[in-house]
């Protein structure tokens, strides 16, 4: 009997022939691709060349894209990434043409992500800091416990609006609700916006009733900064997504904050 | 309001002992006791005692005897003290009754119906001080199967973790233990060759370097989770439930967010640390297997990646989900596991003992055919070596010890670490507490315990004639009961003494 030689599979094969470089950019072909492939080879691609842009085509629902990055630079993708996009990512920034699925910048650290479409539910999860632009609508439980500490500050802008618990348990960071797609009468349609909720800030344009929030937050005046920091990011949506940055802000917005930095301290009997 | 809640526990101070020197008066955190310089006397609020011990054990001359209060209501079987006490403190507040540590009501403890096998004649017991003995043991998912290819045996091996005993110290968070706790738990890992786990605070960046021998817990609420905390560590946790409080999150008091933790945790200094009932991207066994492998993506899959649960009633079931969601390490926290802080009728009523879900969950496994895909940490009130054994017996991989390493580190199981009082300095963030607790003697205390422990756990296998603990890992028929019924033998998959 010879030795015992332990082999790794769980390392797939690189395929070069799906990389090519175009006018000093990178195309990567990911149809019908395995998302642990996907994400071997894309990390691979980025050690090895170091591009500054890097367009993935043909996505179809692989999972993870761009989880455990931590360098700069820019990703396309072209399709519809999986769940997880950008999850515990750590500086690039992720254009997606297309829609992206559930867990969008989960517990994401730095970066950006730019959706032209739609985000599904508990986008940005956890986030501890970077900035999610969303063009249209989000679904369940987004920005669900984004926390911040000192200068790490989380920013997630939604164009469109978004569904039930939006900003549960939220611990820091910026939620911003731009309900563009809606029309004046009309109100923003979660409930349970902000339970739990013990920081951060969030600003909703449009209709909102107090029965939709959470016994933890108030509604509170719009200030100065306030509005100045709305600008900022209505202008920073109207680029990414071809808006007039002037018409968002032409209507109200809600601001709500925390209540209280410790909603269940009366909960307990000592 | 008046209360009416009488002191629990009984100060007696003898007078022809006590020198004044006010030992007691500067130990105790709670402030019970207190000098009056006038009258040269020491007195005692008795109210606040929580029978910690630590102004007796401190107390040069052993002037100081601290016990259960002695006062009786008319005796009745159906309301204990205990209850009239809870009912009276609800009454007064409105609150949810809070406690610290694992469950301490008479549920039966099954190690202690169990009893071990040893050889006799027919096969000869082993002298661990003459023989070696193995007691490493390798966590992680094994393969499925093995090719031979040219005069070789060919395996695809996946991340492995090897430990030197089968003793984890288990997940107590940096936050709700001081930071000389964590520390002495963290060196005291890396220097026995087992595993700490970090709990869900976090992990201090300056305690980084050098140390691998850790457990990295991703709970629900994400506190210092980012690729560098998930890369250090040698597996990474998601812990959906804990033994103490099946079902429900945690809120770490903004009292005790200071800013060491609150940097850890990376929220604000102050802030109510708030860890959600649910992970909210779990809400199904598919949405557990995407944070699995979002995980194993972050990690290269490089590492085991562990799922901890709460033993309860359909613990085999989701066990077998969770492998098939592709956890390389299972996790069971048992009826007795301990915690810093849960509402007490939970602690006290949801959960089944380790034992039964133990046995439970492996049986099911191997039913399967999928046991070897993950390895199963078993956690909730392992009180020794013998303990362990049975566990092992049972088809554990290894155990997870929190409330046993706390009492080496000098915790008297008082059960106030709720209260962010520790006259102990371990289940503080007060600085005047925590400096109590010399990092280095805990961390001593603790490699002693894994040692004396690994020491009998080699001479009851030796007494067996196993020369490795992999012999023993579900191993039935070496364990017997002793006075229960059959439906708990058929649980246990084990046979009744003399059968």
């Amino acid at each position: 009997m010879g030795r015992i030689t332990l082999i790794n599979t769980s390392r797939p094969e690189n395929d070069m022939n799906r990389v090519k470089f175009e006018n000093g950019r990178i195309r990567f072909d990911a149809d019908r691709l395995f998302y642990k492939d996907l994400n071997f080879l894309l990390r691979d691609v980025l050690k090895e060349h170091k591009p500054e842009i890097i367009s993935i085509h043909n996505v179809y629902g692989q999972r993870y894209i761009g989880t455990n990055l931590r360098q700069n630079v820019k990703i396309e993708i072209y399709g519809t990434p999986g769940n997880d996009l950008g999850a515990f990512m750590d500086g690039p920034t992720i254009e997606v043409f297309g829609n992206a699925q559930d867990g969008c910048g989960n517990t994401m650290n730095s970066g950006e992500i730019v959706v032209h479409g739609s985000a599904g539910d508990i986008t940005g999860f956890a986030a501890r800091g970077g900035e999610i632009f969303v063009k249209d609508d989000v679904g369940y439980r987004v920005g669900i416990h984004m926390k911040e500490y000192q200068g790490k500050k989380p920013t997630l802008v939604i164009g469109g609006t978004a569904q039930d618990f939006l900003g549960e348990y939220m611990a820091g960071g910026t939620l911003i609700v731009f309900g563009l797609y809606m029309s004046e009468e009309q109100r923003h349609r979660a409930d349970f916006i902000g339970t739990g909720m013990h920081g951060g800030t969030i600003y909703i344009r449009g209709k909102v009733e107090e029965h939709q929030l959470g016994k933890e937050l108030g509604k509170v005046e719009m200030k100065d900064d306030d509005w100045a920091l709305m600008e900022e990011y209505a202008y920073k949506y109207a680029e990414h997504f071809g808006y007039n940055h002037k018409q968002i802000l032409n209507r109200d917005f809600v601001k709500l904050v925390p209540l209280s930095l410790r909603p269940y301290g009366k909960l307990y009997a000592y | 309001m008046l209360t009416h809640l009488l002191p629990e526990f009984k100060i007696i101070r003898d007078d022809e002992r006590c020198i004044r020197c006010e030992v007691c008066v500067r130990q105790c955190g709670f402030d019970v006791h207190s000098y009056d310089a006038e009258e040269d006397m020491l007195y005692a609020d008795e109210n606040k005692c929580v029978g910690c011990q630590r102004c007796a054990v401190m107390c040069p001359t052993n002037a100081l005897t601290i016990k259960p209060h002695d006062y009786e209501y008319r005796p009745n079987a159906n309301w204990s003290k205990e209850h009239i006490r809870d009912l009276n403190k609800q009454a007064e507040t409105g609150g949810v009754i809070l406690t610290g540590s694992g469950n301490d009501k008479p549920y039966r403890i099954y190690w202690d119906h169990l009893v071990l096998n040893a050889s006799q004649v027919t096969n000869p017991s082993i002298d661990p001080l003459r023989e070696p003995m193995e007691l490493r043991t390798y966590l992680g998912r094994k393969p499925d199967k093995v090719e031979f290819d040219n005069n070789q045996v060919k395996v695809d091996m996946p991340a492995q973790v090897m430990i030197e005993t089968p003793i984890i110290f288990s997940a107590l968070s940096y936050g709700a233990i001081s930071y000389q706790a964590w520390k002495a738990l963290l060196e005291a890992a890396d220097e026995g060759g087992t595993l700490c786990n970090t709990g869900e605070g976090g992990w201090p960046h300056e305690l980084r370097p050098g140390k691998t021998r850790v457990i990295a817990q991703c709970a629900s609420g994400r506190f210092g989770v980012d690729l560098d905390y998930l890369n250090s560590a040698s597996i990474v946790e998601i812990k959906i439930g804990q033994g103490a409080k099946p079902g429900i999150g945690g809120h770490l008091p903004g009292e005790k967010v200071s800013a060491d933790v609150s940097r850890t945790r990376m929220i604000p200094e102050g802030t109510d640390a708030i860890s959600p009932a649910p992970q909210h991207d779990i809400y199904s066994i598919e949405d557990l297997s995407m944070l699995i492998y979002a995980l194993k993506e972050a990690t290269h899959y490089e590492k085991p990646i562990s799922v901890k649960i709460s033993a309860v009633h359909n613990a085999p079931a989701i066990a077998s989900g969770m492998v098939r969601a592709g956890a390389d390490i299972i996790a069971l926290d048992g009826l007795r596991g301990g915690t810093g802080a849960a509402p007490k009728i939970i602690r006290d009523n949801v959960g089944i003992p380790i034992e039964l879900a133990l046995a439970a969950v492996d049986q099911r496994l191997r039913n399967e055919g999928i046991r070897n895909q993950a390895s199963i940490l078993v956690a909730g009130g392992f009180r020794n070596s013998g303990d362990i054994t049975k566990a092992i017996a049972l088809g554990a991989d290894a155990v997870y010890v929190g409330t046993a390493a706390l009492v080496a580190m000098g915790c008297t199981l008082c059960q106030k670490c709720y209260t962010g009082i520790c006259n102990w300095g371990i289940c503080t963030q007060d600085p005047y507490l925590s400096k109590r607790l010399n990092p280095e003697i805990a961390k001593r205390r603790l490699v002693n315990l894994i040692r004396g422990w690994s020491l009998e756990i080699k001479e009851m296998l030796g007494g067996m004639g196993i020369n490795a603990l992999e012999s023993l890992r579900g191993n039935r028929l070496h364990l017997r009961a002793i006075g229960l019924d059959q439906w708990e033998l058929d649980v246990l998959g084990v046979r009744g003494a003399g059968d």
